[in-house]
């Protein structure tokens, strides 16, 4: 396959909040007005703009993505929204990669943005509807049952303790108090916090779950001759991956996510990259439960199967270990606005292979970063690899 | 550039300023009424449920048996169209002791969902349904339970002809 080289060139966030004064479109136009500046473009040298947003449910906005066009700078250009669920935030910038490794265009915008905050008093409810309506909805099912289910599968099938799932929380949140636009950044977290929380699902405690979130995140792409014109430090998109299990969620094995595998290896295929635990040097895997990040890091064939949490027990994991994890501080630190959160993974990366990342760096100036983000009803893994 | 940003955008509020009528907003209630077609599987597969069986779909190609029913098979994309009788007893192979309600209301008594691996499908498939007259600190991986259907005179075809599954021995 010939494909051009594709670089991320700027990025810029909004706060995550609980609840913005922002609409979803000024979060959007605050974000890709941010990212634009970055790199010193403007909206007329952008040629088309990638859309990611979750469930219409949310806003009680059909057709969103027509709805945030103005915010995301859309108007009059090739523009389109795409959606898989929780793995929106990291499929968008590949739909604007293809957009620009094809040839069609030199110059993408990437806009996600979430607002969960509309859906009142709070958005859970509003998943009900991803459950089957026939077999499963009758049932009452609500979104921590399906967590609730593979987190108790994945603990029993390795034998894996509440209290080392803990430390994931931990950890991220611990991160998330050096992110400025992070939601639940606590540096004085411990263990103890997080297995007193609330059970609200057993084994799903207060303390195991990201908090729904507003916020948007926009990046901008560019091909090589634009990038290395726009930028001396562009982070190069050297792989990507997506994949699609069964909707029959109750017909395949919940401890291990092959999707995520098939998904890596699409990108590892892709980057080149033979040996991803020496290859990789730092990793947002999606956590938007702290159990999903180890889950998502034996998906990604950066730990065994069952072993993930040792590496945040030996300290691989750390922000100054061999293979940082999330040192954004991830959705359970810096919040979970679902699409914005999985593009947040993408900028954190972008952040740190320049060496950007303020009070969050990580040692060492990397070379190489992954990220990757879950969805849909526990089924879908999108992942990006990038460089410098 | 993180590090050479300081101010970032977006305002946060908090469930005070809605009280403390600070900021204005727009409150709806959308509604919406749907009927939905079975389908022919699961339609198949109603019509099972009222009349006390659990049913699957075998495809002879993949020699697999899988529930819920459905008309085309996942692996070979060939359709599915042998219907196989079920048992009404499985083993759990997955629970939650859940506290909060699908709208988000506090119980003190736990609802039990269940993944059930229903006996005569292939290893692995099973059903989301709900456990019931257990102890919930007694629920493990591996339990064998049985389904609890309602009076045959009750039954409508839903998911909920089966009220939930219970234990097989005493826990």
């Amino acid at each position: 396959m010939r494909m051009r080289k594709v670089a991320v060139v700027g990025a810029g966030m909004t706060k995550f909040v609980r609840r913005a004064q922002e609409t979803g479109k000024e979060l959007s136009w605050q974000a890709a007005r941010m990212a634009l500046e970055s790199c010193d473009l403007t909206l007329d040298d952008v040629e088309a703009v990638c859309l990611g947003t979750a469930p219409d449910a949310f806003d009680g906005v059909h057709m969103k993505g027509e709805y945030l066009s103005d915010g995301a700078g859309a108007w009059r250009k090739p523009y389109m929204r795409s959606y898989v669920g929780g793995g929106t935030g990291v499929f968008v910038p590949i739909q604007g990669w293809y957009h620009i490794a094809s040839g069609l265009f030199d110059v993408v915008l990437v806009v996600a943005e979430e607002k969960m905050s509309s859906y009142y008093p709070h958005a859970q409810a509003a998943f009900l509807t991803i459950f089957d309506h026939t077999t499963e909805r009758p049932l009452k099912p609500n979104l921590l049952w399906i967590f609730a289910l593979e987190m108790n599968r994945y603990m029993a099938t390795y034998g894996i303790s509440k209290r080392d799932i803990a430390l994931v929380s931990v950890q991220h949140k611990r991160s998330a108090a050096d992110h400025p636009c992070a939601l639940l950044g606590d540096r004085d977290i411990t263990i103890e916090d997080v297995l007193n929380s609330e059970t609200l699902a057993w084994p799903v405690q207060r303390l195991d779950v990201s908090p729904v979130s507003d916020g948007a995140v926009a990046l901008v792409l560019a091909a090589e001759h634009v990038a290395t014109r726009v930028t001396d430090k562009p982070v190069w998109i050297e792989g990507v991956g997506w994949s699609l299990d069964t909707c029959h969620w109750t017909n395949r094995d919940l401890a291990y996510p092959r999707y995520v595998e098939h998904a890596a290896r699409m990108a590892y295929e892709m980057a080149g990259v033979k040996e991803p635990r020496k290859e990789i040097h730092i990793v947002e895997p999606y956590d938007p439960f702290d159990y999903k990040a180890l889950h998502h890091l034996e998906g990604l064939q950066l730990a065994e199967r069952g072993q993930a949490a040792q590496l945040y027990i030996d300290g691989v994991a750390a922000r100054d270990g061999d293979m940082p994890v999330c040192p954004s501080g991830g959705l359970l630190g810096v919040g979970n606005p679902i699409a914005a959160a999985g593009l947040m993974k993408i900028a954190e990366l972008f952040w740190q292979l320049r060496g950007e990342a303020g009070a969050r760096q990580v040692p060492g100036w990397p070379r190489r970063g992954l990220a990757q983000a879950w969805g849909d009803l526990m089924q879908v893994g999108t992942v990006m690899i990038m460089g410098r | 550039m993180t590090a050479n940003i300081r101010e970032f955008p977006g305002t946060p509020l908090s469930e005070k300023d809605f009280a403390e009528g600070k900021i204005l907003f727009n409150y709806d209630e959308l509604r919406g009424a749907f009927a939905w077609d079975n389908g022919i599987a699961i339609g198949r597969y109603l019509a099972g449920l009222k009349d006390g069986v659990i049913l699957g779909a075998h495809c002879s190609t993949c020699r697999k048996t899988v529930v819920p029913p459905r008309i085309a098979c996942e692996w070979c994309f060939r359709p599915m169209q042998e219907y196989v009788p079920l048992g009404d007893t499985g083993t759990v192979s997955t629970f939650s002791l859940c506290y909060v309600t699908w709208d988000v209301r506090r119980v003190t008594e736990p609802e039990i969902p269940a993944v059930i691996e229903i006996d005569g499908a292939a290893p692995l498939c099973g059903i989301l349904h709900l456990l019931g007259e257990v102890d919930p600190h007694k629920v493990h991986i591996g339990m064998r339970v049985q389904a609890v259907w309602r009076p045959a005179a009750e039954r409508e075809g839903a998911i909920t002809d089966i009220l939930y599954f219970k234990p097989l021995e005493e826990v």
